[in-house]
């Protein structure tokens, strides 16, 4: 089963931690992605630029307009992501429990289902 | 048939007897199935351009052997950097003269690949690669990641097993019973896996239902005597039957009671019906056989109407008793709605409501939306069909239980 574990950001939390602490965060990502290189669970991750470098696409009646936020002013942004490949929503939780970030007061870690193609019917 | 796919289905009927001989030779299952792996490539590359070798078995044999002598000694050469006691150069393998593999190495194959230690996902990749001669890209296709992910997962299984200390010989006693029971699992899985892929847009995944049905026909040769070998064999027929009919032109889902019965697969029909009914003449009753009576009931329906819905009922009771699971009483309730009305139904899926390990399934929500459906109840239908829209992670159950709740009218 596939999951995403998105990390989302809040600079507030983030600005509030020391340089030490930041660093342990780091080093845990690094430790995390061998884990799960390891194991087989691992299909990418992506850590995401700063949303000041975002900007919004919108078209009106055929014409593209550009512009920042709104997404600037809010409290929390999607910092980066884990997909991943692993035996059920436990382990998913197992190893979204593992990302360094959970355990920092203010953050948490989103673990999302990818929804798949194929199926069957119930009934 | 190319000779792309002659060379295909040839690995994957000789890998296995391969590394049966080496593992028979050497021990160390982890390296030898290695070496039986790159000589798999080496042939895939090699045969549909050169033409396949007067002896293949030979062939691969001796490819896999000269790897397995060269990985001896890197290791060897390692070790006698790291340690400067002389060490004895380990026996070069015998000759690669063309040895008859073992009646049943594939199946003691099975039961390393298939080890308890691993996880369902684990056990399945690397069923697959040692015992069903796929390559690590075609296993990873097949289940949509990367090629780097399979390869780390089939990695890490083998060396599990090795620290498991598992060993290359038949199980005994109840052990072998209960190391089936895991492989007529994962058979089952992989089986799943390529039925439900929608055809078309996914072909590789469909080939693991092909895949599935010749290991289960395979595990079934060696031990014809098995009722649940049978039983699985026959399910895994029965419901390949109905593959072609069961997703429509854009690849949605077509319930069963909507399929066109005439392009239902006779052959397979037959083949399922005779064996089902052999295996539950002489074995003892097991789930598998209990699932391929069911599929063989509804193959036996010409219309819809003509299901024997008490039938049905009867062998998801006695599957219910003998292995019990909230998706069994599910299914049971579809069965008794039409023998004993909706009204019968959704009073057997209040009592699974209290049941956790099915409250809040998609399932639990599609399977009582069609019985208020039958009901008459139109509104709360739509409602569940709704709910067990957004509980499920399917794509193609989504859509289908999306358009049964338009169906019902706006609102």
């Amino acid at each position: 089963m596939k999951f995403l574990l998105i990390m989302h950001m809040n600079p507030a939390v983030w600005n509030a931690l020391t340089p030490e602490e930041q660093a342990e965060v780091g080093a845990g990502h690094g430790a995390f992605m061998d884990t799960i290189t390891a194991s087989g669970e691992m299909i990418t991750t992506q850590a995401l630029a700063d949303p000041s470098q975002s900007v919004v696409v919108r078209v009106r009646g055929g014409q593209p307009a550009v512009t920042d936020g709104p997404y600037l002013e809010a409290k929390e942004h999607l910092g980066g992501f884990y997909l991943i490949d692993c035996e059920s929503k436990e382990r998913a939780i197992e190893l979204a429990a593992m990302i360094p970030d959970a355990s920092v007061e203010g953050l948490g870690i989103e673990v999302r289902p990818v929804m798949f193609m194929d199926g069957q019917l119930a009934i | 048939m190319t000779d792309g796919a002659m060379t295909e289905d040839l690995l994957r009927e000789l890998a296995p007897q391969v590394l049966g001989i080496l593992v028979r030779r050497h021990g160390q299952f982890e390296e030898c199935e290695d070496a039986v792996q790159e000589a798999v490539l080496a042939a895939s590359a090699q045969w549909p351009a050169d033409g396949v070798p007067e002896n293949p078995r030979g062939w691969l044999l001796t490819v896999a052997s000269r790897r397995l002598i060269d990985q001896f000694r890197a290791s060897h050469a390692r070790r006698e950097r790291e340690v400067t006691a002389a060490s004895r150069e380990p026996d070069p393998p015998a000759g690669p003269a063309d040895e008859a593999p073992a009646a049943d190495d594939s199946l003691l194959l099975l039961f390393l690949c298939c080890h308890p230690a691993l996880t369902p996902a684990s056990q399945t990749a690397l069923t697959l690669r040692a015992v069903g001669g796929l390559t690590t890209a075609e296993i990873a296709r097949a289940f949509l990641v990367p090629e780097a992910t399979m390869a780390a997962r089939i990695s890490r299984a083998k060396q599990l097993i090795r620290s498991a200390g598992s060993r290359f010989s038949r199980p005994a006693g109840d052990e072998l019973n209960e190391r089936l029971r895991v492989v007529l699992h994962v058979l089952y899985l992989i089986f799943n896996e390529g039925y439900t892929a929608s055809s078309g847009t996914s072909l590789h995944r469909g080939d693991l239902a092909g895949e599935a049905i010749r290991l289960a026909r395979m595990v079934h040769r060696q031990l014809p005597e098995d009722g649940e070998v049978a039983g699985l064999l026959a399910l895994m027929l029965l419901t390949d039957s109905r593959r072609a009919t069961r997703t429509g032109p854009e690849g949605e889902l077509i319930p069963l009671a909507d399929q066109d019965r005439d392009r239902w697969d006779a052959g397979l029909i037959a083949a399922g019906t005779e064996l089902i009914a052999a295996a539950m003449a002489r074995s003892p009753l097991g789930p598998y056989q209990l699932q391929a009576a069911i599929a063989a009931t509804h193959a036996s329906a010409a219309r819809p109407e003509d299901t024997d819905w008490q039938q049905v009922h009867t062998l998801y009771k006695i599957l219910e008793r003998i292995e019990p699971n909230p998706m069994v009483t599910l299914n049971r309730a579809v069965a008794l709605a039409e023998t004993s009305g909706p009204r019968a139904g959704l009073a057997l899926l209040a009592e699974l409501a209290a049941d956790n390990r099915v409250a809040g399934h998609h399932r639990l929500h599609a399977v009582r939306a069609h019985l208020l459906e039958k009901a008459g109840d139109l509104a709360a239908a739509q409602q569940e069909y709704r709910l067990a829209a957004r509980l499920t992670a399917s794509r193609a159950e989504q859509r289908y239980l999306e358009s049964r709740a338009r169906r019902l009218g706006p609102g």
